[in-house]
């Protein structure tokens, strides 16, 4: 395949897109020179057609949920409702200056009201901030007000959270930002967290414990309740990683199993794009003793209607205004279409997606843990070792099926009792909006590949053959650092 | 059926049979019996139809400044966009694709962030630049972070008080485990010269930051603080605005180690603060100890050029607690439009753009300026906006504004308590000279 030019490769000098009108003012005189840039300005120069032919042919070269099934492990890829999109751009929301006058903006508050609380709602607490911009934010959030609500009882000796080595890396990388040290448990054999070594690392030196439940292997704790019971018992807090929360939405409320704090992501379990990369919401819930720490501003109501207000202990601002909003506007759309027992519904299929592609998937992939029901998503060894082949390779020759890949990489921790490690795991989450065909057919190629490994291992290892480019060399990326198309401009002498 | 489930009666039978459950309640019995399932208290469901009208009910109850004459930035601006940014960014393929971890699957989006990449470079003046942050308050957070970890065993910050006050409030919050100095940005009225600011930093500082353009709309040569801060050790941060630097001088050619700033003028509507995307770029000595994603060039098993995400050892999935961030996702689509924006209006379009601004602003100085109870600020350069003393609380002023069909400008004595009186006017190339006379005749009228 040919590739596509940089945008910078085409067009011609003096060649432009959108033209700006005349100026209807008189022109003021400019600064000094030696404050102006002049001429050297390095941007692409071409017509609007250019630009709509190169974006349009870019985006050829991706796979997206709206092309086939996004298989992957951790990251919610379900169905990116296009209603949303559509009232994340009503003028009266899309408009909107984050500074006007309250009494003009009291539909976007009344919005922001009712979405805190039904996340406050969902996951059984007590407050909610819409702030953080995404999961790993929410998650820094929320070690800082652990931080902050011990400070607040004068309690300064408490250092360090615990958190399962099966976490996902933004839960140790998010503590050290809080400068708070990171205490990794093991798991069982099970796959729980291993409770002998959680009650040996508890002690008043401890800020709390961050868990993900479900977690990564897509199981629930099984001992949730005595965890959370040991943790508070020497004086810590829970906090709960909502990355995984599409499994949980009607099926039970964190807050009621004594958590303090969850994070959840919009972009995630509330259907809001991933746009490649971003942008998410990170919003955090809190139990009551939690709320004066919120980040804020958030939204109140009383008689005169809705306005912001700073919790008393605010931990202080994650960013600047209130959030993403016109993500909020796209999760308060999804979540008006289901309702509350649809929500529900939403989660059960989720799971039961899951488990029912877990079965086909076993019928050629040892599953570890595979005797228990899983959640929304389940890990599958991938690294056949006595054959050569290893789970990267398997992902690798999915793309020609013409599905994306499941999540390879798999958090340091080793489940005790299995084989799995760092890049050996295939951790799929199909999520509920793939239909059952679909999940047949994706189980049938992951199937056949199998097959193929056996008998013709190189198609695997020389995989992907159909996409637009080869298997591309990342260690030059990385050792022949290229991040930049041009020439860095220098002053002009 | 609910929502956007495929499930038929059929399929729900027939895959609880596959797994040996006879209800969907059965797949559950690690969750503790006596949570399970539990009430949830929402509204129920609707119809598409209804949900879209539900939402344009409350899109109604707001007044959006878009479609007024309004004279609000400070942080957000209404700047127009050209119809294919949004065009672009509602492609299916780049809106509902992930991270691109597989590069064989994603190099559209790999190339259209390094393509934001470059010209986030060409911009700044700078070396390189990541794929975004969430925000312009969180991108200079992190160079905060970036400053202290790459002046070791230095903990103090300089900053100028004529940076966005929510920006300074974002490093507050982020740092407040980190044991650091801050220093510098507590004047009441946001005004330290250059010259006062060079003279805090010291070799303790890790890094002295300032606005270019400010909060308040100046600019001005920043090479003797770049000086200054080199002789100390210190890193220079440039909190920026990317439609200025159209025609301004770039901060890289002062003398900048970091130019961070709020990227949302370029094609991003305002919704009420977000998502908007922060763009990040340094010197290349700094490249490995920068936040974020990258984007760099390679070559297939072919030997054909693409893209890939490259020195991941730097982020959180890779080094965990030893990481330099622990950001994950960003704002790639965001930063998508961003490169849209300056495609599609390129190299002449921007500083059309920026002197348009310019002059606008320039326009409306000078009108307010002629009026008796007003006076505007000109102690130095400003570009796109201004501060105008006014004779009465600005609150009071933006109320008989806003009786005439005006958003009038920040109030800054929100965040400055001695500027009590004094209004942040913004002007882009979206206010026209009728709005910019009517919004100076109601300025009159409203003075008493």
């Amino acid at each position: 395949m040919k590739k596509e030019p940089l945008i910078y490769d085409l067009g011609s000098p003096g060649r432009r897109g959108v033209t700006m009108p005349a100026p209807d003012v008189p022109l003021a005189e400019m600064p000094a020179d030696d404050l102006l840039r002049g001429d050297d300005l390095d941007l692409p120069e071409v017509s609007e057609i250019d630009v709509v032919r190169h974006y349009l042919r870019l985006s050829h070269l991706n796979h997206s949920i709206d092309q086939d099934m996004y298989p992957l492990g951790s990251c919610t890829m379900k169905y990116n409702p296009r209603l949303n999109e559509d009232t994340a751009r009503l003028p009266g929301l899309a408009g909107l200056h984050p500074y006007q006058d309250g009494s003009q903006v009291q539909g976007a508050l009344e919005l922001m009201y009712n979405l805190q609380e039904w996340l406050t709602e969902i996951g059984g607490f007590a407050g909610t901030s819409l702030q953080p911009a995404a999961g790993a934010s929410g998650e820094f959030t929320g070690i800082l007000m652990m931080r902050a609500y011990h400070l607040d009882r004068g309690d300064t000796k408490r250092d360090t959270i615990l958190i399962p080595d099966s976490a996902h890396g933004t839960n140790p990388a998010s503590t050290s930002m809080s400068g708070l040290k990171v205490v990794e448990l093991p798991s069982d054999e099970r796959g729980n967290i291993d409770l002998e070594a959680l009650k040996a690392e508890c002690g008043d030196h401890v800020v709390g414990l961050m868990i993900t439940n479900p977690n990564t292997l897509g199981l629930f704790e099984e001992h949730i309740v005595e965890v959370i019971e040991t943790i508070r018992g020497c004086g810590g807090l829970v906090y709960g990683d909502g990355a995984n929360m599409n499994a949980l939405v009607g099926i039970v409320k964190p807050g009621e199993l004594g958590f303090d704090v969850i994070h959840y992501n919009l972009h995630k379990t509330f259907s809001t794009p991933h746009g490649g990369g971003g942008p998410g919401s990170g919003p955090v819930a809190v139990s009551e003793r939690m709320v004066p720490f919120l980040p804020g501003p958030i939204v109140a109501r009383d008689s005169d209607g809705f306005r912001f207000v700073q919790p008393e202990k605010s931990i202080g601002r994650m960013k600047a205004f209130y959030g993403n909003f016109g993500v909020l506007v796209r999760a308060y759309t999804f979540m008006r279409v289901y309702g509350g027992d649809g929500l529900r519904d939403m989660s059960q299929m989720a799971v039961l997606n899951a488990n029912y592609l877990m079965k086909r998937v076993s019928e050629g992939y040892d599953i570890p843990y595979g005797n228990r029901f899983c959640m929304h998503e389940f890990v599958a060894e991938g690294d056949l070792l006595d054959i050569d082949v290893h789970a990267l390779d398997i992902s690798k020759r999915l793309m020609d099926y013409g599905f994306h890949p499941p999540t390879n990489y798999f958090p340091l921790g080793k489940p005790a009792g299995t084989t799995l490690n760092v890049h050996g795991a295939l951790m799929i989450e199909p999520t509920e909006t793939e239909s059952k065909e679909t999940l047949d057919a994706f189980a049938e190629a992951l199937l056949a590949i199998r097959k193929e490994a056996d008998e013709n291992p190189d198609l695997l290892h020389s995989a992907p053959h159909v996409t637009p480019v080869a298997r591309l060399d990342e260690v030059r990326a990385a050792k022949q650092l290229v991040l930049c198309c041009r020439p860095i401009p220098e002053p002009p002498v | 059926m609910s929502g956007y489930l495929p499930h038929t009666e059929a399929d729900r039978e027939e895959m609880l049979r596959t797994i040996g459950a006879k209800s969907v309640a059965d797949i559950f019995p690690d969750v503790p019996e006596e949570h399970r399932f539990p009430d949830l208290n929402l509204p129920d469901g609707l119809s598409q139809m209804e949900v879209y009208q539900e939402l344009a009910t409350l899109a109604a109850k707001n007044a959006p400044a878009a479609g007024f004459a309004s004279f609000l930035g400070a942080g957000s601006y209404h700047h127009y966009s050209p119809s294919v940014v949004n065009h672009t960014i509602l492609r299916g393929e780049f809106l509902t694709a992930y991270t691109p971890y597989q590069p064989e699957v994603s190099q559209g989006t790999l190339q259209a962030i390094y393509e934001y990449q470059s010209m986030i470079c060409a911009l700044t003046g700078m070396d390189v630049s990541n794929a975004s942050h969430y925000d312009g308050a969180t991108s200079f957070a992190e160079a905060v972070i970036l400053a202290i970890n790459s002046t070791r065993n230095r903990s103090k910050i300089v900053l100028s008080p004529a940076i966005h006050p929510e920006y300074r409030a974002v490093v507050r919050s982020y740092t407040q485990g980190m044991g650091l100095e801050l220093v510098g940005d507590d004047s009441a009225d946001g005004v330290l010269s250059l010259d006062e600011l060079a003279a805090l930093v010291d070799d303790q500082t890790a890094m002295v930051a300032v606005g270019y353009p400010n909060f308040f709309g100046q600019f001005e040569d920043l090479t003797p603080l770049a000086e200054k801060a080199r002789a100390e050790g210190a890193l220079l941060t440039v909190v920026s605005d990317p439609i200025a630097l159209g025609m301004l001088k770039p901060p890289g050619w002062m003398g900048a180690d970091v130019v961070v700033g709020e990227g949302q003028p370029l094609g991003i509507p305002m919704s009420f603060g977000g998502p908007y995307v922060g763009f990040f770029a340094t010197r290349n000595q700094h490249v490995r100890k920068m936040a974020g994603r990258l984007v760099g060039e390679t070559v297939d098993a072919d030997g054909q050029e693409g893209y890939v995400l490259t020195l991941a050892t730097r982020e959180q999935h890779i080094r965990r607690a030893r990481a330099t961030s622990n950001i994950c996702t960003n704002q790639a689509l965001m930063a998508l439009a961003a490169s849209v924006y300056l495609s599609v209006l390129g190299k002449e379009g921007l500083r059309e753009v920026a002197e348009l601004c310019y002059h606008k602003a320039h326009y409306a100085a000078d009108e307010i300026g002629k009026l008796k109870d007003y006076s505007v600020d000109r102690s130095q350069p400003f570009f796109k906006e201004f501060v105008v003393n006014c004779p009465r609380p600005v609150s009071e002023i933006n109320a008989g504004l806003w009786e005439r069909g005006i958003i009038g400008g920040y109030d800054l004595g929100r965040d400055y308590p001695a500027r009590k009186n004094q209004m942040l006017v913004a002007v882009t190339e979206n206010n026209s000279r009728q709005q910019i006379d009517a919004l100076a005749e109601a300025l009159g009228e409203v003075a008493a």
